[in-house]
């Protein structure tokens, strides 16, 4: 089977202008090939480097050098120095992300939150709205809550958002960082579920978990960060 | 919502982005894709090299970008770095000393600048808006809110009063102003609720492109975020190209697709939104983003 993302000498290098022109090194000459179906599970330890990869995957952080080439829509597409709207089309059709924290907006109900990825794909209210109620529920998420913005939820109800929003469509590329962290066993069961769902129809998952248990059951492989230069913590520029 | 139903409202155009989306298959098993479209699409608006200066490093230079159907451009920066002339240039209103503006009507490229008057006011109320940050520049404060909403339509060729009544109680309650008040003169709303009749004055005439400065600057922060969040729905669902100036980031955050930087004049850095506010590059636009208190 065709590779659907492949990775090739990607680093990540910060420069820190308020600091002196600090250079940070996070990642260095990271490689790799990712077919549909399996999940790869990224290792290392806290500040190797994996939650910066993820970002870089999804454009929300920029590559120092290498390149990151993805099928989208039935071509390639070359990641590193695309057009902003390459990377939000990517986003709408290609790569999914389900990230360690919801942004909460003022006023956006949860449902909303949810629907939204639906429907920029191109799914009609009804279908978007029906798919995110099913799978709040599925979530353990009081039907009393949809209908309020998140903002006010607790940690693990906010994170419980986060990935039914990540799930609502199904992904060629689908990113994961720490989807099981703040959640129960009951919960942590569901989302375990949703992954070997999505990859049984065919996404392909990159996913950060810092549970045992979480990781060995879904991954397929590890691609350890170990020694690909982490110097720092988490997000970088806000750290320094 | 006493006179009129909310759900009455017809059903708004979908977002402009047909070509870039067509062709995505739902299950993920099929194959066969077509070609990616948005390589085909066509821009609606392009700066070349759009340069007005007051004074050194005052004003804007050599400002050069495109923007798409659909999309939403932030421009940041701080007061005086010339976000505000570089929109003035863009929307025809200050002609640039330098460089064009270039805008596509259909298959036909403007000079934005090189039009006569009477077409680029045409341009001006039709096919682009324009809400100012400060609601009474942008309404006429002399007539009733209903004949606000109305002006556009009629500058089109409406007439029939029954309709342009209708369409103006539709507007008003698609922004959220009980329409009950459409004989109100604006004097009498609220600072918010001016600027939302600001917003339902220029999309009624559905517009391709349109120019904000500041919309929030000058509100209440509880007033802000029902603002934001009706512009963040109109936009998507009338899939309009915006041109945005703020020196807020967090509005920024919220409403653009991508951004591009302002320091004295130039633009510094441009990218994808969360790029820039996550991972920005440029000395400039690392202080900006440093000073923000994150709440």
């Amino acid at each position: 089977m065709d590779a659907i993302l492949k990775v090739s000498g990607i680093g990540k290098r910060f420069v820190l202008h308020r600091a002196q022109g600090t250079v940070l090194t996070v990642l260095e000459g990271i490689g790799f090939a990712l077919f549909p179906g399996e999940c790869l599970v990224l290792s290392g330890h806290s500040g190797a480097g994996k939650s910066t990869l993820m970002r870089i995957l999804y454009g929300n952080y920029l590559a120092s050098h290498g390149s990151i080439r993805i099928r989208h829509g039935g071509e390639w597409l070359e990641m590193v120095g695309a057009e902003p709207r390459q990377i939000l089309a990517l986003r709408r059709h290609t790569i999914g992300y389900v990230s360690q924290f919801l942004r909460a907006i003022p006023r956006v109900t949860a449902l909303d939150v949810v629907m939204e990825p639906a429907l920029l794909r191109g799914y009609a209210r009804k279908t978007a709205q029906w798919k995110a109620e099913t799978l709040l529920a599925r979530l353990n998420i009081p039907e009393r809550l949809w209908h309020l913005a998140p903002g006010t939820f607790s940690g693990g109800e906010q994170q419980r958002i986060n990935i039914a929003r990540g799930f609502i469509a199904p992904w060629p590329v689908l990113l994961v960082d720490e989807p099981t962290a703040s959640l129960d066993e009951t919960n942590r069961r569901v989302v375990l579920d949703l992954i070997a769902e999505a990859k049984a129809a065919g996404s392909a998952i990159i996913g950060i978990f810092h549970d045992r248990a979480a990781r060995e059951a879904v991954a397929s492989r590890f691609l350890d960060l170990e020694n690909a230069c982490a110097h720092i913590e988490g997000d970088a520029f806000h750290a320094a | 919502m006493s006179a009129l139903s909310c759900d009455t409202l017809p059903e708004s155009r979908a977002r402009q982005r047909a070509d870039v989306d067509k062709g995505f298959p739902e299950n993920l098993a099929e194959t066969a894709p077509p070609r990616p479209a948005w390589a085909a699409e066509s821009p609606l608006l392009q700066a070349e090299h759009v340069t007005h200066l007051f004074g050194p490093e005052q004003g804007c230079q050599d400002v050069s970008f495109t923007l798409y159907p659909g999309e939403v451009l932030g421009l940041v920066g701080e007061s005086g770095s010339g976000k505000s002339t570089l929109l003035a240039a863009l929307s025809g209103r200050l002609p640039p000393e330098a460089g064009h503006v270039r805008y596509r009507d259909g298959k036909d490229w403007l000079d934005v600048h090189a039009l006569g008057e009477a077409r680029r006011r045409t341009l001006l109320r039709t096919e682009w808006g324009f809400v100012e940050q400060n609601p009474r520049d942008g309404l006429r404060m002399s007539v009733s809110a209903g004949a606000n909403i109305g002006e556009r339509l009629m500058a089109q060729g409406a007439r029939h009063y029954g309709k342009l009544r209708q369409a103006a109680l539709d507007w008003l309650c698609r922004v959220e102003i009980d329409p009950d008040r459409i004989d109100d003169a604006p004097g009498r709303f609220s600072g918010g609720m001016q600027q939302r009749l600001q917003i339902a004055r220029n999309l009624v005439s559905c517009p391709r492109l349109v120019f904000m400065d500041e919309p929030t600057g000058g509100l209440d922060v509880s007033v802000q975020a029902r603002i934001l969040d009706l512009l963040r729905n109109l936009v998507r669902e009338l899939g309009l190209a915006v041109v945005l100036v703020t020196h807020d980031l967090a509005v920024a955050r919220l409403l653009a697709d991508r951004l591009m930087v302002m320091r004295r004049s130039r633009i510094v850095e441009a990218g994808l939104t969360d790029q820039i506010l996550d991972d920005p590059q440029h000395p400039y636009t690392q202080l900006l983003v440093s000073s923000i208190l994150k709440v």
